[in-house]
C-alpha cells in the first residue's frame, strides 16, 4: 500500500527542533517506508537530521509518501500533528 | 607539564559571574580532548568487529542519555527536549549507516568513520539558512562526543558521582551537566565559554558559589589536581599560586566572607532609616532559580520579574501552562510578600526566529514591548491568561512596559479586561483586583504621569531606558556612553516630577532601573521619596546596610541642595564627598570601584 499527500506548514517556527523530533516519534513507531520530499530534495521521514536539513520553514509545503502496511495510519497520525500545528497555538 | 618542574603560577581574566573567593583543587569535566585515532582495517572480519565496536557505543551511549532524561525529569519535573533530541540523533538511520559505510568501505577505525560523518554534518549544517538550524550541529557534536568517549572505553563521567570538594574546569557545561551538580561537593566553576547570562553563570548564582566563565582556554591550562583559586567578584582564576597570592587571597577571603556573613545576618531586617521611613526592598529576577538567593539576600518581594527569557533561547513560543508554570512558582513563593510581574519586553526579532519581522535600524524605538504586544494580541493574551491564573497563588502585580502615553494603558488595560472576562466564564479563578502598574521610562510618560497616574495602581521608574530616551544616548555606541549619567539633573527632575505626580494621585512609586541599586544613589532616592527600590539580589545587604544608617531628613537636604546645582558634575562631587563623609566604611575615599 502507497499513500501520497502533500501539506502546507502551518505553525509558527516551521520545522524545528521541536516539530521534527514530534514528526519522528511519530514515524520511528511504523513499519512503513517514510519519506519527506521538499522542492526535489528527499530524505528518510524518520531521521531527525534529515528533517532538520529539509529546512522547511513556515508556508512551506512538504510532500510525504509511506509505503507498507501501516501506510494509512502513517500518513492519519503525521497529517494530524502537521494540520494541529504540533501544538503550538 | 615537565616532570620535577614548579608549576608555574597562571592568571587568567574571564567574566566574573557569582561573586565570591574560592580556592581547591580543580577538576576537570570531561574535557580531555580525545584526539581523534585513525588506523586501518586490514581484514573483513576486523571490519565486522569494528562496525560491532561501533553499535555497541551507540547502544552505551544510549543508555547514559536515558538515565539523564529520567534523572532531569525526576528531579525537575519536566521533559528535557535536547535530551530527546540528542537520543533521536544517537538512533538516526541517516546518521548510523553514513559513518557504518565509512567504516566498510574506507575500511577505517569507528572513531575516524565517525569524524568523517560529523564532518559532512557540520558542511550540510553551515549551508542552513535559518541561525536556529544552522546552531543544531551543536547537538550533532555533543552527541558525537560522548559516542567517542564510548568508543575509547571510558565512561562519561557524571558530575554528580564527584565525591570530593573541587572546583569544576569545564569548557562549557550543559543544562544536562549543570542540572546533576552535587551542591555539597562543588566549590566554584571556571568555564572557556559563556556570559552573564549564560546557563553555567546562572547555576552558580543561584548556588551562590563563585564563577567566572568566558575564560578562552582555562581547560587546556588546568589539569585535575592543581591548585586554583578562583575570584568571582573580579572574574579572576589563578592556576598554581605560589605562597604569596595563595596567602593573600586567603585573606581576601576572609574579609569577603566576614563582609558577607555581617550583610547577610542583618539583611533580613527592613530597610528603614533611623527616623523610621520605610522602604520596600525589591528583587530584579529572570528566572525562578533566582529567588531563594533573593530572598536570602533580604528582599520583601520581586519588584521585577522579567519574563522575556520564556520567550528566547526556545524552539517553539512558550504555551500558556509554560508560562503558568513560572509565574505560579514566582508569586507562590513563601519568602516573597508580592511579585511583580513586567510583560513581555523585547522586539517581535526576540521570538525565536521569525524571519518575517525585518530587522530595526533603531530598536530600542521600535516595534517593541507593549507595541509589539498591542499588535500581536493573541500573543499578548496567552501570557496575559497565565499571569491572572497564577494571581490566586500569592500577591501579583502586573508591570506594562514601555508605555508612552494615555491611549496605550487604556488598550492593554482593555485586553487584560477581556481576558479577565474570559477566564470569569470560563470558571477560572483569579485575582480580580489584581493591581496593575507601567514602566515610567519615556519621557512623554514622564510628562503624562498625572494622567497615567489615574489609569493605574503604581508605577515603576526604569532609569536604564529613561535615561537613554531623555538624554538622546545610544547606549550600544561606545562613544557617547559618557552621557549616560543618573545625576544629569534633568535625570533628577524628571524623577521628582514622577514621584510628586504619582502620590498626589495616592499611587506608589517603585524604581527598577540599575540606579535603583546602587548605593552611592540611596541617599538621593529615599529624598526623591521612592516606595520601592528593586535591584539585583545581590545588591540587596548593601543598600539595605546604607538606608538603615542614614535619615530621611538629611536625604531630604541632600536632595533640596543638588536640586539647586545646575550640572551633573557639581552634583556628584557633591554627593561624594557627602557620602564618603558620611559612610566612610562604605564609600573608601581612595576607592575609585564606586561610581
Amino acid at each position: 500500500m502507497k499513500e501520497m499527500k502533500t501539506f502546507t506548514l502551518k505553525n509558527e517556527l516551521g520545522l524545528h527542533a521541536r516539530a521534527a523530533a514530534m514528526l519522528v516519534a511519530v514515524s520511528s513507531n511504523f513499519k512503513s517506508k517514510i519519506l519527506f520530499e521538499r522542492d526535489g530534495k528527499e530524505i528518510n521521514g524518520k531521521s531527525i537530521l534529515g528533517i532538520l536539513t529539509l529546512a522547511c520553514p513556515k508556508g512551506s509545503s512538504i510532500t510525504i509518501s509511506a509505503e507498507g502496511d501501516d501506510a494509512r495510519e502513517v500518513m492519519e497520525q503525521l497529517g494530524n500533528l502537521i494540520e494541529g500545528k504540533f501544538g503550538e497555538d | 607539564m615537565e616532570a620535577g618542574a614548579i608549576k608555574k603560577t597562571i592568571v587568567l581574566k574571564g567574566i566574573g559571574v557569582s561573586p565570591g573567593i574560592v580556592n581547591g583543587r580543580a577538576y576537570l569535566f570531561n574535557c580531555q580532548d580525545l584526539p581523534t585515532t585513525y588506523y586501518k582495517l586490514d581484514t573483513k572480519v576486523l571490519v565486522s568487529k569494528e562496525v560491532k565496536r561501533f553499535r555497541n557505543a551507540l547502544k552505551a551511549s544510549s543508555r547514559e542519555l536515558l538515565e539523564i532524561k529520567e534523572r532531569i525529569s525526576r528531579k525537575e519535573g519536566i521533559e528535557p527536549l535536547f535530551v530527546d533530541i540528542h537520543i533521536m540523533i544517537l538512533k538516526d538511520k541517516m546518521f548510523i549507516r553514513e559513518t557504518v559505510e565509512n567504516i566498510r568501505e574506507r575500511r577505517v577505525n569507528a572513531e575516524w568513520a565517525l569524524k568523517l560523518t560529523l564532518v559532512k554534518y557540520r558542511d550540510i549544517f553551515k549551508k542552513m539558512g535559518d541561525e536556529y538550524i544552522r546552531e543544531r550541529i551543536n547537538d550533532v557534536e555533543y552527541v558525537s562526543e560522548r559516542i567517542l568517549r564510548n568508543l575509547s572505553g571510558k565512561s562519561c563521567e557524571k558530575i554528580s558521582d564527584i565525591e570530593e570538594e573541587v572546583i569544576i574546569i569545564a569548557r562549557d557545561l550543559s543544562p544536562a551537566d549543570t542540572i546533576q551538580i552535587n551542591t555539597e561537593k562543588v566549590l566554584g566553576f571556571a568555564t572557556d565559554i559563556g556570559g552573564k547570562t549564560s546557563h553555567t553563570a546562572i547555576v552558580a548564582r543561584s548556588m551562590e558559589i563563585p564563577a567566572v566563565v568566558g575564560l578562552e582556554r582555562v581547560a587546556r591550562q588546568i589539569q585535575t589536581g592543581d591548585h586554583v583559586i578562583i575570584d568571582g567578584t573580579a572574574g579572576v582564576v589563578i592556576i598554581n599560586p605560589d605562597p604569596e597570592i595563595l596567602k593573600r587571597y586567603e585573606d581576601k577571603k576572609k574579609h569577603y566572607q566576614i563582609m558577607a556573613k555581617n550583610l547577610i545576618r542583618n539583611a533580613a531586617l527592613p530597610a528603614v532609616t533611623r527616623d523610621n521611613y520605610r522602604v520596600e526592598i525589591g528583587a530584579n529576577i529572570e528566572f525562578v532559580e533566582e529567588i531563594p538567593s533573593a530572598v536570602s539576600h533580604g528582599t520583601d518581594g520581586v519588584g521585577l520579574y522579567r519574563t522575556e527569557f520564556i520567550y528566547v533561547n526556545k524552539e517553539q513560543l512558550p504555551t500558556e501552562e509554560e508560562h503558568f508554570l513560572n509565574y505560579k512558582r514566582v508569586v507562590s513563593d513563601p519568602g516573597l510578600k508580592w511579585a511583580t510581574i513586567r510583560t513581555f519586553d523585547l522586539g517581535g526579532d526576540k521570538f525565536v526566529s521569525d524571519p518575517r519581522l525585518a530587522e530595526e535600524m533603531n530598536p530600542a524605538m521600535g516595534l517593541r514591548a507593549i507595541r509589539f504586544c498591542l499588535r500581536e494580541v493573541d500573543l499578548f493574551k496567552v501570557q496575559l491568561r497565565a499571569i491572572l491564573r497564577a494571581s490566586i497563588h500569592g500577591k501579583t502585580k502586573i508591570l506594562f512596559p514601555m508605555i508612552s502615553g494615555v491611549a496605550e494603558i487604556r488598550e492593554a488595560k482593555k485586553i487584560l479586561c477581556d481576558v479577565k472576562e474570559e477566564l470569569r466564564n470560563e470558571g477560572v479563578p483569579i485575582d480580580e483586583n489584581i493591581e496593575i502598574g507601567i514602566m515610567i521610562e519615556v519621557p512623554s510618560a514622564v510628562m503624562m504621569a498625572d494622567k497615567l497616574a489615574e489609569e493605574v495602581d503604581f508605577f515603576s521608574i526604569g532609569t536604564n531606558d529613561l535615561i537613554q530616551y531623555s538624554l538622546a544616548i545610544d547606549r550600544v555606541n561606545e562613544r557617547v556612553t559618557y552621557l549616560y549619567e543618573p545625576l544629569h539633573p534633568a535625570i533628577l527632575r524628571l524623577i521628582k516630577h514622577v514621584v510628586d505626580a504619582g502620590h498626589d494621585a495616592g499611587i506608589k512609586i517603585a524604581m527598577c532601573g540599575e540606579m535603583a541599586g546602587e548605593p552611592f544613589y540611596s541617599l538621593i532616592l529615599l529624598g526623591l521619596g521612592i516606595d520601592e527600590l528593586s535591584m539585583t539580589p545581590l545588591a540587596i545587604p548593601r543598600m539595605k546596610n546604607i538606608i538603615r544608617a542614614a535619615t530621611l531628613k538629611e536625604s531630604k537636604n541632600l536632595l533640596d541642595t543638588v536640586m539647586s546645582f545646575s550640572m551633573v558634575k557639581e552634583i556628584e562631587e557633591y554627593v561624594r564627598s557627602y557620602m564618603v563623609k558620611r559612610f566612610p566604611e562604605d564609600f573608601p575615599i581612595n576607592n575609585a570601584s564606586y561610581r
